[in-house]
């Protein structure tokens, strides 16, 4: 019992919740390429209202706004590239979940390669300090000391 | 060298306080990237509220500089900044214009019939095109523009007096005298 329990809470918590299906309007779309790649732009934008919410996924009304900005654009022919543009031009960086690298952004897209370093090198500092920095070893009295102290524990 | 093992978690706290310390002050919720300050007002053709057969363009945003309202009947904090709106238009003369954002027309018709009209008028934008090109995040957001109709300044939220006195009335003030 306790065994399925335990693997029934494992496979809750490690199976993925998967793509959010989107509680929202039905949408009349032309032809299945639109509609697939209407669904692949409202996942990838970030609502601006809700905090971490992208567009499929929200409920505010800026959101069904953008959804339908999003397909107008696509209708009208525009590529992805375009359409990321059409919306970084009013909502900025705040709209992308992968932010452009500008002087704002540097922060955020270097510092995790400057923490990498920083991690490489309290690494090897700390590895260089355990050799005695004299050079010297243990004298064999030494060594037989450790050896019975080790075998005593 | 006990001295410098004690030094590396120091300075790796040090560091993550001010990366922490930093990120706190960025959190404000309200303070959202305004794309469109300093552009002009996007284009657009919109039908009027109290008229709907005749419709609003850009150009009629100019002359003066004004307050563009983004509001609606079903935004609570629209209606709670309306008394505000009121008041700053009747004792302080501003224009203020409404942009009426994904509203049933007729409710706000009625909204403003029961607690009066204090804008020069009102485009009704109920696809929220206008919205979305303005970069509108959700109602209600009050934008300042110059007489020229250039975007000045962006305010998300409630307009209160404190709001209207350290922000937007040294705008209108700035923005009337330069043009």
């Amino acid at each position: 019992m306790r065994v399925l329990k335990v693997l029934g809470l494992f496979v809750l918590l490690t199976v993925p919740v998967g793509q959010v299906i989107p509680a929202i309007e039905a949408q009349a779309f032309p032809n299945d390429g639109v509609k697939a790649r209407y669904y692949d732009l409202i996942a990838e934008f970030r609502c601006p209202q809700c905090l971490n919410t992208n567009l499929a996924g929200s409920d505010a009304m800026i959101a069904q706004d953008l959804r339908k900005t999003i397909l107008r654009l696509l209708i009208e022919g525009k590529t992805d590239a375009e359409i990321e543009t059409y919306l970084y031009d009013r909502y900025g960086d705040f709209i992308l979940y992968e932010p452009r690298l500008t002087p704002r952004t540097w922060l955020l897209w270097l510092g995790p390669l400057g923490l990498g370093i920083l991690g490489l090198w309290i690494w090897l500092s700390l590895g260089w300090k355990r050799k005695r920095p004299d050079g010297k070893t243990l004298s064999e009295d030494e060594q037989r000391r450790v050896q019975r102290l080790l075998e005593r524990s | 060298m006990a001295k410098q093992s004690v030094l590396i978690p120091l300075c790796a706290f040090a560091i993550l306080v001010a990366v922490l310390g930093l990120g706190f002050t960025l959190s404000d919720h309200n303070d959202l990237p305004a794309q469109r300050v300093d552009e002009s007002m996007p284009s657009f053709s919109l039908p009027s509220l109290w008229q709907p057969e005749s419709q609003i363009t850009a150009a009629a945003l100019d002359g003066e500089a004004a307050l563009i309202n983004v509001w609606a009947t079903w935004c609570p904090s629209c209606i709670a900044e309306h008394a505000e709106l009121a008041r700053i238009h009747s004792e302080e003369g501003v224009r203020i214009v409404g942009v009426n954002y994904n509203d049933d027309p007729e409710a706000a018709r009625a909204f403003l019939r029961k607690w009066g009209d204090p804008y020069a008028f009102h485009i009704v934008d109920a696809e929220g095109t206008l919205a979305v090109d303005l970069g509108v995040y959700g109602a209600p957001e009050t934008f300042v523009i110059d007489s020229r109709g250039v975007i000045r300044y962006r305010h998300v939220g409630v307009v209160t007096e404190r709001v209207f006195e350290e922000k937007l009335k040294p705008l209108l003030i700035q923005f009337q005298e330069a043009s």
